[in-house]
Protein backbone atom coordinates (compact mmCIF):
# COMPACT_ATOMS: atom_id res chain seq x y z
CA UNK A 1 0.00 0.00 0.00
CA UNK A 2 1.46 3.29 -0.58
CA UNK A 3 1.70 6.27 1.57
CA UNK A 4 -1.31 7.84 2.65
CA UNK A 5 -0.75 11.73 1.30
CA UNK A 6 -1.52 12.71 4.95
CA UNK A 7 -1.86 10.53 8.13
CA UNK A 8 -3.35 12.63 11.38
CA UNK A 9 -2.41 9.90 14.30
CA UNK A 10 -4.51 10.49 17.69
CA UNK A 11 -4.52 14.20 17.26
CA UNK A 12 -5.56 15.81 20.16
CA UNK A 13 -6.37 19.59 20.34
CA UNK A 14 -7.06 21.39 23.33
CA UNK A 15 -7.79 25.42 23.37
CA UNK A 16 -7.27 26.33 26.96
CA UNK A 17 -9.68 23.90 29.20
CA UNK A 18 -11.82 22.98 25.87
CA UNK A 19 -10.81 19.81 24.27
CA UNK A 20 -12.25 20.08 20.68
CA UNK A 21 -10.57 17.11 19.02
CA UNK A 22 -10.58 14.08 21.18
CA UNK A 23 -8.02 11.43 19.35
CA UNK A 24 -8.58 11.76 15.68
CA UNK A 25 -7.24 8.91 13.14
CA UNK A 26 -7.51 9.58 9.18
CA UNK A 27 -5.53 8.66 6.50
CA UNK A 28 -6.09 11.10 3.34
CA UNK A 29 -5.54 8.72 0.36
CA UNK A 30 -3.06 9.96 -2.39
CA UNK A 31 -4.65 11.49 -5.60
CA UNK A 32 -8.40 11.49 -4.17
CA UNK A 33 -10.66 14.12 -2.82
CA UNK A 34 -11.49 14.12 0.63
CA UNK A 35 -14.77 15.69 2.27
CA UNK A 36 -14.72 16.53 5.82
CA UNK A 37 -18.50 16.99 7.26
CA UNK A 38 -20.03 17.59 10.40
CA UNK A 39 -21.85 20.30 11.96
CA UNK A 40 -20.86 23.78 13.01
CA UNK A 41 -18.77 23.71 15.67
CA UNK A 42 -17.20 19.99 15.83
CA UNK A 43 -13.86 20.81 14.71
CA UNK A 44 -13.79 20.49 10.80
CA UNK A 45 -11.95 23.75 10.42
CA UNK A 46 -9.48 23.39 13.62
CA UNK A 47 -8.26 19.96 12.41
CA UNK A 48 -7.64 21.15 9.18
CA UNK A 49 -5.65 23.99 10.35
CA UNK A 50 -3.84 21.15 12.20
CA UNK A 51 -2.81 19.51 8.67
CA UNK A 52 -1.40 22.95 7.45
CA UNK A 53 0.40 23.42 10.66
CA UNK A 54 -2.22 26.64 11.17
CA UNK A 55 -2.92 25.10 14.58
CA UNK A 56 -0.50 23.31 16.84
CA UNK A 57 -1.43 19.70 17.69
CA UNK A 58 -1.76 19.27 22.21
CA UNK A 59 -1.07 15.81 21.20
CA UNK A 60 -1.06 12.88 18.32
CA UNK A 61 1.45 13.08 15.18
CA UNK A 62 0.77 14.39 11.78
CA UNK A 63 2.74 12.83 8.74
CA UNK A 64 2.50 14.46 5.18
CA UNK A 65 3.70 12.13 2.89
CA UNK A 66 5.15 9.84 5.39
CA UNK A 67 7.37 12.98 6.98
CA UNK A 68 6.41 14.57 10.55
CA UNK A 69 4.77 18.11 10.42
CA UNK A 70 6.00 20.22 12.88
CA UNK A 71 6.36 17.48 15.67
CA UNK A 72 8.13 14.03 14.92
CA UNK A 73 7.60 11.08 17.90
CA UNK A 74 9.90 11.52 20.70
CA UNK A 75 12.14 8.70 22.80
CA UNK A 76 9.21 9.07 25.72
CA UNK A 77 6.73 8.73 23.64
CA UNK A 78 5.98 12.28 23.80
CA UNK A 79 6.44 14.50 20.35
CA UNK A 80 9.31 17.01 19.75
CA UNK A 81 9.07 19.80 17.71
CA UNK A 82 11.37 20.10 14.97
CA UNK A 83 13.41 22.65 13.40
CA UNK A 84 11.85 25.69 11.63
CA UNK A 85 13.43 25.15 8.14
CA UNK A 86 11.95 21.29 8.87
CA UNK A 87 8.71 22.65 9.32
CA UNK A 88 8.72 24.61 6.51
CA UNK A 89 9.60 21.88 3.97
CA UNK A 90 7.32 19.84 5.18
CA UNK A 91 4.35 22.78 5.26
CA UNK A 92 5.73 23.55 1.50
CA UNK A 93 3.81 20.35 -0.10
CA UNK A 94 0.56 21.98 1.34
CA UNK A 95 -1.18 24.76 -0.35
CA UNK A 96 -4.37 26.00 1.57
CA UNK A 97 -7.68 27.71 0.80
CA UNK A 98 -9.67 29.67 3.43
CA UNK A 99 -13.17 30.48 3.45
CA UNK A 100 -12.65 34.14 3.98
CA UNK A 101 -10.02 34.15 0.90
CA UNK A 102 -7.57 36.41 2.43
CA UNK A 103 -6.12 38.07 -0.45
CA UNK A 104 -3.42 40.38 0.02
CA UNK A 105 -5.22 43.57 -0.54
CA UNK A 106 -2.02 45.75 -1.50
CA UNK A 107 -1.35 43.36 -4.98
CA UNK A 108 -2.79 42.52 -7.58
CA UNK A 109 -4.59 39.54 -8.55
CA UNK A 110 -0.89 38.21 -10.25
CA UNK A 111 0.74 39.88 -7.30
CA UNK A 112 -1.01 37.89 -5.04
CA UNK A 113 0.03 34.75 -6.93
CA UNK A 114 3.42 35.62 -7.52
CA UNK A 115 4.30 36.82 -4.12
CA UNK A 116 5.96 33.76 -2.42
CA UNK A 117 7.75 32.36 -5.87
CA UNK A 118 9.73 35.95 -5.83
CA UNK A 119 10.34 36.32 -2.13
CA UNK A 120 10.55 33.13 -0.51
CA UNK A 121 11.82 31.22 -3.84
CA UNK A 122 13.79 34.07 -5.13
CA UNK A 123 12.37 33.47 -8.41
CA UNK A 124 13.44 36.55 -10.92
CA UNK A 125 10.11 38.55 -11.18
CA UNK A 126 9.40 38.16 -15.09
CA UNK A 127 9.54 34.12 -14.54
CA UNK A 128 7.30 34.18 -11.32
CA UNK A 129 4.98 36.35 -12.82
CA UNK A 130 4.93 33.96 -16.02
CA UNK A 131 4.44 31.08 -13.49
CA UNK A 132 1.84 32.82 -12.21
CA UNK A 133 -0.06 33.73 -15.27
CA UNK A 134 0.16 29.67 -15.94
CA UNK A 135 -2.26 29.34 -12.52
CA UNK A 136 -4.52 32.36 -13.47
CA UNK A 137 -5.15 31.02 -16.49
CA UNK A 138 -5.86 27.50 -14.72
CA UNK A 139 -9.21 29.38 -13.06
CA UNK A 140 -10.55 31.14 -15.65
CA UNK A 141 -9.12 34.59 -14.81
CA UNK A 142 -6.39 35.47 -16.71
CA UNK A 143 -7.77 38.59 -18.14
CA UNK A 144 -8.30 39.40 -14.50
CA UNK A 145 -4.31 39.29 -13.40
CA UNK A 146 -3.94 43.39 -12.92
CA UNK A 147 -6.75 43.68 -10.90
CA UNK A 148 -6.91 44.22 -7.39
CA UNK A 149 -8.73 42.08 -4.88
CA UNK A 150 -11.37 44.94 -4.55
CA UNK A 151 -12.21 44.96 -7.97
CA UNK A 152 -13.00 41.61 -7.83
CA UNK A 153 -16.47 39.58 -7.08
CA UNK A 154 -16.42 36.75 -4.56
CA UNK A 155 -15.99 33.98 -6.63
CA UNK A 156 -13.22 35.55 -8.81
CA UNK A 157 -11.63 36.44 -5.73
CA UNK A 158 -11.43 32.44 -4.41
CA UNK A 159 -10.14 31.59 -7.54
CA UNK A 160 -7.13 34.13 -7.42
CA UNK A 161 -6.79 32.51 -4.20
CA UNK A 162 -6.89 28.83 -5.11
CA UNK A 163 -4.13 30.17 -8.23
CA UNK A 164 -1.94 31.37 -5.43
CA UNK A 165 -1.63 28.47 -3.60
CA UNK A 166 -1.65 26.55 -7.20
CA UNK A 167 1.72 28.52 -8.25
CA UNK A 168 4.03 26.65 -5.26
CA UNK A 169 2.81 23.14 -6.83
CA UNK A 170 1.44 21.79 -3.56
CA UNK A 171 1.03 17.91 -3.30
CA UNK A 172 -2.09 18.66 -1.26
CA UNK A 173 -4.71 21.29 -1.41
CA UNK A 174 -6.56 21.69 1.89
CA UNK A 175 -9.68 23.77 1.28
CA UNK A 176 -12.07 25.20 4.61
CA UNK A 177 -15.48 25.63 3.37
CA UNK A 178 -14.23 27.43 0.00
CA UNK A 179 -17.70 28.94 -1.18
CA UNK A 180 -19.54 29.37 2.19
CA UNK A 181 -19.41 33.26 1.84
CA UNK A 182 -20.08 33.23 -2.11
CA UNK A 183 -23.75 33.94 -3.44
CA UNK A 184 -24.92 30.78 -4.77
CA UNK A 185 -24.29 31.78 -8.84
CA UNK A 186 -20.36 32.58 -7.53
CA UNK A 187 -20.44 29.31 -6.36
CA UNK A 188 -20.55 27.44 -8.98
CA UNK A 189 -17.29 28.88 -11.00
CA UNK A 190 -15.05 27.71 -7.65
CA UNK A 191 -16.37 24.31 -7.28
CA UNK A 192 -15.47 23.88 -11.23
CA UNK A 193 -12.37 24.95 -10.63
CA UNK A 194 -12.05 22.31 -7.82
CA UNK A 195 -13.53 19.94 -9.98
CA UNK A 196 -11.22 20.25 -12.56
CA UNK A 197 -7.76 19.77 -10.12
CA UNK A 198 -9.49 17.08 -8.90
CA UNK A 199 -9.83 15.43 -11.92
CA UNK A 200 -6.01 15.93 -12.37
CA UNK A 201 -5.38 13.83 -9.64
CA UNK A 202 -4.85 16.43 -7.05
CA UNK A 203 -5.05 15.08 -3.45
CA UNK A 204 -7.66 17.49 -1.56
CA UNK A 205 -9.30 17.75 1.70
CA UNK A 206 -11.92 19.80 1.78
CA UNK A 207 -14.45 21.11 4.51
CA UNK A 208 -17.69 21.83 2.64
CA UNK A 209 -21.38 21.94 3.32
CA UNK A 210 -21.98 21.51 0.07
CA UNK A 211 -23.56 17.77 0.22
CA UNK A 212 -24.20 17.36 -3.26
CA UNK A 213 -20.34 18.43 -3.87
CA UNK A 214 -19.41 16.01 -1.32
CA UNK A 215 -21.42 13.42 -2.83
CA UNK A 216 -20.13 13.70 -6.44
CA UNK A 217 -16.29 14.35 -6.26
CA UNK A 218 -15.09 12.59 -2.77
CA UNK A 219 -13.66 9.53 -2.82
CA UNK A 220 -14.22 9.38 0.96
CA UNK A 221 -15.86 11.11 3.33
CA UNK A 222 -15.38 12.06 6.87
CA UNK A 223 -18.17 13.02 9.41
CA UNK A 224 -16.99 14.93 12.21
CA UNK A 225 -19.09 15.23 15.44
CA UNK A 226 -18.39 16.92 18.55
CA UNK A 227 -14.78 16.70 17.96
CA UNK A 228 -14.78 12.97 17.16
CA UNK A 229 -14.01 11.23 13.91
CA UNK A 230 -17.91 9.21 13.57
CA UNK A 231 -17.04 7.44 10.68
CA UNK A 232 -15.59 7.39 6.74
CA UNK A 233 -15.86 5.71 4.28
CA UNK A 234 -17.11 6.03 0.39
CA UNK A 235 -19.80 8.44 -0.26
CA UNK A 236 -21.98 5.56 -0.94
CA UNK A 237 -20.78 3.67 2.31
CA UNK A 238 -21.56 6.90 4.14
CA UNK A 239 -25.09 8.66 2.33
CA UNK A 240 -26.09 4.71 1.57
CA UNK A 241 -28.74 3.16 4.19
CA UNK A 242 -28.61 2.74 7.05
CA UNK A 243 -27.20 5.54 8.32
CA UNK A 244 -25.70 6.57 11.63
CA UNK A 245 -28.17 8.49 13.67
CA UNK A 246 -26.33 11.40 14.13
CA UNK A 247 -25.88 11.52 10.56
CA UNK A 248 -29.24 11.06 9.69
CA UNK A 249 -29.96 14.34 12.39
CA UNK A 250 -27.24 16.43 10.38
CA UNK A 251 -28.11 15.76 6.94
CA UNK A 252 -32.10 16.09 7.65
CA UNK A 253 -30.92 19.59 8.89
CA UNK A 254 -29.53 20.04 5.65
CA UNK A 255 -32.73 19.01 3.69
CA UNK A 256 -34.69 21.27 5.76
CA UNK A 257 -32.47 24.34 5.19
CA UNK A 258 -32.72 23.49 1.20
CA UNK A 259 -36.31 23.07 1.49
CA UNK A 260 -36.64 26.80 3.31
CA UNK A 261 -34.71 28.26 0.44
CA UNK A 262 -37.36 26.06 -2.03
CA UNK A 263 -40.08 27.90 -0.40
CA UNK B 1 -9.28 97.33 12.36
CA UNK B 2 -6.46 99.41 10.24
CA UNK B 3 -4.11 97.27 8.39
CA UNK B 4 -0.30 98.51 7.49
CA UNK B 5 0.17 96.26 4.70
CA UNK B 6 4.09 98.29 4.17
CA UNK B 7 4.98 96.68 7.83
CA UNK B 8 3.96 93.36 6.56
CA UNK B 9 6.02 93.60 3.27
CA UNK B 10 8.85 95.10 5.59
CA UNK B 11 9.17 91.94 7.57
CA UNK B 12 8.93 89.50 5.01
CA UNK B 13 12.48 87.92 4.33
CA UNK B 14 12.47 87.75 8.69
CA UNK B 15 9.04 85.67 8.11
CA UNK B 16 10.31 83.71 5.29
CA UNK B 17 12.86 82.78 7.59
CA UNK B 18 10.48 81.66 10.42
CA UNK B 19 7.94 80.12 8.15
CA UNK B 20 11.33 77.82 6.75
CA UNK B 21 12.01 76.87 10.59
CA UNK B 22 8.26 76.15 11.06
CA UNK B 23 8.49 73.62 8.28
CA UNK B 24 11.40 72.50 9.08
CA UNK B 25 10.62 71.16 12.56
CA UNK B 26 7.47 69.95 11.60
CA UNK B 27 8.64 67.64 8.72
CA UNK B 28 11.60 66.35 10.44
CA UNK B 29 9.54 66.09 13.76
CA UNK B 30 6.93 64.25 11.44
CA UNK B 31 9.18 61.77 10.02
CA UNK B 32 11.12 61.44 13.37
CA UNK B 33 8.13 60.54 15.03
CA UNK B 34 6.66 58.26 12.47
CA UNK B 35 9.86 55.86 12.45
CA UNK B 36 10.41 56.26 16.19
CA UNK B 37 6.58 55.37 16.68
CA UNK B 38 6.85 52.24 14.36
CA UNK B 39 9.67 51.07 16.26
CA UNK B 40 8.06 51.51 19.48
CA UNK B 41 5.08 49.63 17.81
CA UNK B 42 6.58 46.88 16.39
CA UNK B 43 8.97 46.66 20.04
CA UNK B 44 5.27 46.37 21.90
CA UNK B 45 4.08 43.89 19.84
CA UNK B 46 7.05 41.41 19.28
CA UNK B 47 9.57 41.91 21.69
CA UNK B 48 9.46 40.42 25.61
CA UNK B 49 8.00 41.67 28.10
CA UNK B 50 11.49 43.67 29.44
CA UNK B 51 11.13 45.90 26.21
CA UNK B 52 7.11 46.06 26.08
CA UNK B 53 6.17 47.39 29.31
CA UNK B 54 8.77 50.10 29.62
CA UNK B 55 7.72 51.32 26.52
CA UNK B 56 4.08 50.92 27.31
CA UNK B 57 5.19 53.23 30.22
CA UNK B 58 6.71 55.54 28.48
CA UNK B 59 3.66 55.90 25.65
CA UNK B 60 1.25 56.40 28.72
CA UNK B 61 3.56 58.88 30.08
CA UNK B 62 4.24 61.21 27.13
CA UNK B 63 0.45 61.07 26.06
CA UNK B 64 -0.70 61.84 29.63
CA UNK B 65 1.35 65.19 30.04
CA UNK B 66 1.09 68.45 28.02
CA UNK B 67 3.69 68.66 25.56
CA UNK B 68 4.47 72.36 27.21
CA UNK B 69 5.65 70.84 30.11
CA UNK B 70 7.39 68.40 28.41
CA UNK B 71 9.56 70.53 26.13
CA UNK B 72 10.25 72.94 29.66
CA UNK B 73 11.88 69.87 31.34
CA UNK B 74 13.81 68.74 28.38
CA UNK B 75 15.31 72.41 27.49
CA UNK B 76 15.19 73.95 31.08
CA UNK B 77 15.90 70.47 32.99
CA UNK B 78 18.24 68.43 30.24
CA UNK B 79 21.02 70.09 31.29
CA UNK B 80 21.06 68.73 35.81
CA UNK B 81 21.33 65.02 33.73
CA UNK B 82 23.84 66.30 31.08
CA UNK B 83 22.13 66.87 28.44
CA UNK B 84 22.28 70.60 27.58
CA UNK B 85 20.79 70.72 23.87
CA UNK B 86 20.60 73.99 21.61
CA UNK B 87 17.06 75.69 20.85
CA UNK B 88 16.58 73.59 17.62
CA UNK B 89 17.89 70.44 18.51
CA UNK B 90 15.81 70.00 21.40
CA UNK B 91 12.76 71.05 19.94
CA UNK B 92 13.14 68.64 17.47
CA UNK B 93 13.50 66.17 19.93
CA UNK B 94 11.15 66.97 21.90
CA UNK B 95 8.48 67.03 19.14
CA UNK B 96 9.61 63.57 17.73
CA UNK B 97 9.14 62.23 21.24
CA UNK B 98 6.50 63.74 22.11
CA UNK B 99 4.44 63.17 18.19
CA UNK B 100 5.99 59.12 18.30
CA UNK B 101 3.90 58.33 21.44
CA UNK B 102 0.87 58.70 19.72
CA UNK B 103 1.84 57.49 16.21
CA UNK B 104 3.18 54.06 18.16
CA UNK B 105 -0.43 53.36 18.78
CA UNK B 106 -1.95 54.33 15.53
CA UNK B 107 0.42 52.18 14.28
CA UNK B 108 -0.70 49.47 17.11
CA UNK B 109 -4.25 50.16 16.42
CA UNK B 110 -2.97 49.56 12.75
CA UNK B 111 -0.82 46.16 13.29
CA UNK B 112 -4.28 45.12 15.26
CA UNK B 113 -6.73 45.75 12.32
CA UNK B 114 -4.36 43.65 9.37
CA UNK B 115 -7.12 40.62 9.59
CA UNK B 116 -5.57 37.44 11.00
CA UNK B 117 -6.04 35.43 7.80
CA UNK B 118 -3.98 37.63 5.34
CA UNK B 119 -1.00 36.78 7.83
CA UNK B 120 -1.67 32.95 7.60
CA UNK B 121 -2.24 32.77 4.14
CA UNK B 122 1.43 34.66 3.78
CA UNK B 123 2.83 31.44 6.26
CA UNK B 124 0.68 28.98 4.25
CA UNK B 125 2.75 29.81 1.03
CA UNK B 126 6.22 29.93 3.43
CA UNK B 127 6.71 33.96 3.83
CA UNK B 128 8.80 34.18 7.44
CA UNK B 129 8.33 36.49 10.07
CA UNK B 130 10.41 39.18 9.00
CA UNK B 131 9.21 38.69 5.27
CA UNK B 132 5.04 38.93 6.52
CA UNK B 133 6.29 42.19 8.16
CA UNK B 134 7.93 43.65 5.10
CA UNK B 135 5.80 42.32 2.41
CA UNK B 136 2.08 42.58 4.61
CA UNK B 137 1.93 44.10 7.69
CA UNK B 138 3.59 47.57 6.93
CA UNK B 139 2.05 47.69 3.38
CA UNK B 140 -1.50 46.79 4.95
CA UNK B 141 -1.20 49.27 7.82
CA UNK B 142 0.16 51.89 6.16
CA UNK B 143 -3.61 52.38 4.10
CA UNK B 144 -5.23 51.66 7.29
CA UNK B 145 -3.26 54.25 9.34
CA UNK B 146 -2.96 57.02 6.30
CA UNK B 147 -6.20 59.02 7.87
CA UNK B 148 -5.27 59.00 11.70
CA UNK B 149 -1.46 59.93 10.61
CA UNK B 150 -2.26 62.82 8.31
CA UNK B 151 -4.49 64.10 11.67
CA UNK B 152 -1.66 63.88 14.08
CA UNK B 153 0.99 65.30 11.49
CA UNK B 154 -1.66 68.30 11.45
CA UNK B 155 -1.63 68.24 15.49
CA UNK B 156 2.00 68.03 15.46
CA UNK B 157 2.50 71.49 12.76
CA UNK B 158 0.07 73.25 15.50
CA UNK B 159 2.24 71.92 18.27
CA UNK B 160 5.27 73.56 16.60
CA UNK B 161 4.26 76.68 18.22
CA UNK B 162 4.67 75.67 21.56
CA UNK B 163 8.76 75.50 20.17
CA UNK B 164 8.78 79.32 20.96
CA UNK B 165 8.61 79.03 24.34
CA UNK B 166 12.46 77.31 24.44
CA UNK B 167 13.15 80.49 21.88
CA UNK B 168 12.93 78.38 18.44
CA UNK B 169 12.90 80.34 16.02
CA UNK B 170 10.00 79.78 14.37
CA UNK B 171 6.52 81.34 13.12
CA UNK B 172 4.97 82.10 16.30
CA UNK B 173 8.06 83.59 18.21
CA UNK B 174 8.99 85.93 15.61
CA UNK B 175 5.47 86.63 14.43
CA UNK B 176 4.59 87.73 18.17
CA UNK B 177 8.42 89.48 18.70
CA UNK B 178 7.45 91.75 15.37
CA UNK B 179 4.05 92.42 16.62
CA UNK B 180 4.91 93.52 20.07
CA UNK B 181 8.42 95.83 19.08
CA UNK B 182 5.71 97.26 16.39
CA UNK B 183 2.36 97.11 18.58
CA UNK B 184 0.73 95.51 15.94
CA UNK B 185 -0.66 92.54 17.57
CA UNK B 186 -3.98 92.16 15.60
CA UNK B 187 -2.01 92.30 12.21
CA UNK B 188 0.65 89.91 13.25
CA UNK B 189 -1.67 87.08 14.80
CA UNK B 190 -4.34 87.48 12.27
CA UNK B 191 -1.16 86.65 9.95
CA UNK B 192 -0.40 84.15 12.13
CA UNK B 193 -3.82 82.29 12.09
CA UNK B 194 -3.55 82.27 8.27
CA UNK B 195 0.09 80.50 7.76
CA UNK B 196 -1.29 77.41 10.29
CA UNK B 197 -4.38 77.65 8.89
CA UNK B 198 -3.11 77.69 5.13
CA UNK B 199 -0.39 74.74 6.00
CA UNK B 200 -3.32 72.73 7.75
CA UNK B 201 -5.61 73.02 4.81
CA UNK B 202 -2.91 72.09 2.74
CA UNK B 203 -1.66 69.15 3.98
CA UNK B 204 -5.19 67.71 4.76
CA UNK B 205 -5.92 68.22 0.75
CA UNK B 206 -2.19 65.84 0.19
CA UNK B 207 -3.61 63.31 2.84
CA UNK B 208 -7.50 63.01 1.11
CA UNK B 209 -5.23 62.96 -2.81
CA UNK B 210 -3.01 59.87 -1.28
CA UNK B 211 -6.35 58.25 0.24
CA UNK B 212 -7.64 58.33 -2.83
CA UNK B 213 -4.79 57.46 -4.92
CA UNK B 214 -4.73 53.81 -2.37
CA UNK B 215 -8.63 53.63 -2.22
CA UNK B 216 -7.89 50.79 -5.25
CA UNK B 217 -6.03 48.85 -2.60
CA UNK B 218 -9.03 48.87 -0.05
CA UNK B 219 -9.85 45.54 1.83
CA UNK B 220 -11.96 43.74 -0.91
CA UNK B 221 -15.32 42.38 0.25
CA UNK B 222 -16.91 39.11 -0.67
N1 LIG C 1 -8.81 29.80 18.52
C1 LIG C 1 -9.75 29.18 19.26
N2 LIG C 1 -9.80 29.40 20.59
C2 LIG C 1 -10.72 28.77 21.35
N3 LIG C 1 -11.63 27.93 20.88
C3 LIG C 1 -11.64 27.67 19.58
C4 LIG C 1 -10.70 28.30 18.69
N4 LIG C 1 -10.95 27.86 17.44
C5 LIG C 1 -11.99 27.01 17.54
N5 LIG C 1 -12.41 26.89 18.80
C6 LIG C 1 -13.51 26.03 19.29
O1 LIG C 1 -13.28 24.73 18.80
C7 LIG C 1 -14.49 24.11 18.42
C8 LIG C 1 -14.38 23.62 17.00
O2 LIG C 1 -14.29 24.74 16.15
P1 LIG C 1 -14.12 24.62 14.58
O3 LIG C 1 -13.97 26.00 14.06
O4 LIG C 1 -13.04 23.66 14.29
O5 LIG C 1 -15.52 24.02 14.16
P2 LIG C 1 -16.10 23.76 12.71
O6 LIG C 1 -16.50 22.34 12.65
O7 LIG C 1 -15.14 24.25 11.66
O8 LIG C 1 -17.40 24.66 12.71
P3 LIG C 1 -18.06 25.53 11.53
O9 LIG C 1 -18.83 24.55 10.68
O10 LIG C 1 -18.99 26.46 12.26
O11 LIG C 1 -16.98 26.21 10.81
C9 LIG C 1 -15.58 25.13 18.62
O12 LIG C 1 -16.23 24.84 19.84
C10 LIG C 1 -14.85 26.43 18.72
O13 LIG C 1 -15.53 27.31 19.57
MG1 LIG D 1 -15.13 25.89 10.29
Amino acid sequence: MTTPAISVKGLIKRFGEAEVLHGIDLDIPQGQVTCLIGPSGSGKSTLLRCMAFLEEATDGLIFINGEPLGFAPGPQGKPVRLPAARIRAVRSQIGMVFQQFNLWPHMTALGNVSEALKTVHGVRKNEAEERAMIQLKKVGLAERAGHYPSQLSGGQQQRVAIARALALEPKIMLFDEPTSSLDPELTGEVLNVMRSLAADGMTMVVVSHEIGFAAAVCQQIAFLDHGKLLMTGTPQQIFGKPRHPRLDQFLDTYLDRGAAMLV
Amino acid sequence: MNFDTNLIVSIMPELARAFGVTLLTWGVGVIGAAILGFLVAVGRRYGSAWLGYPLWLCVEVIRGTPFLIQLFLLYYGGPFVGLSLEPIPAGLLGLTVYGAAYFSEIFRAGFEAVPPGHVEAAECVGLNRRQIVRRILIPEMTMLVLPASVNMAIILLKETAVLSIITVPELTLVISAIGSQQYAFVESLFLLALFYWGLVELSGRLGRYMEARLSKYRFATA
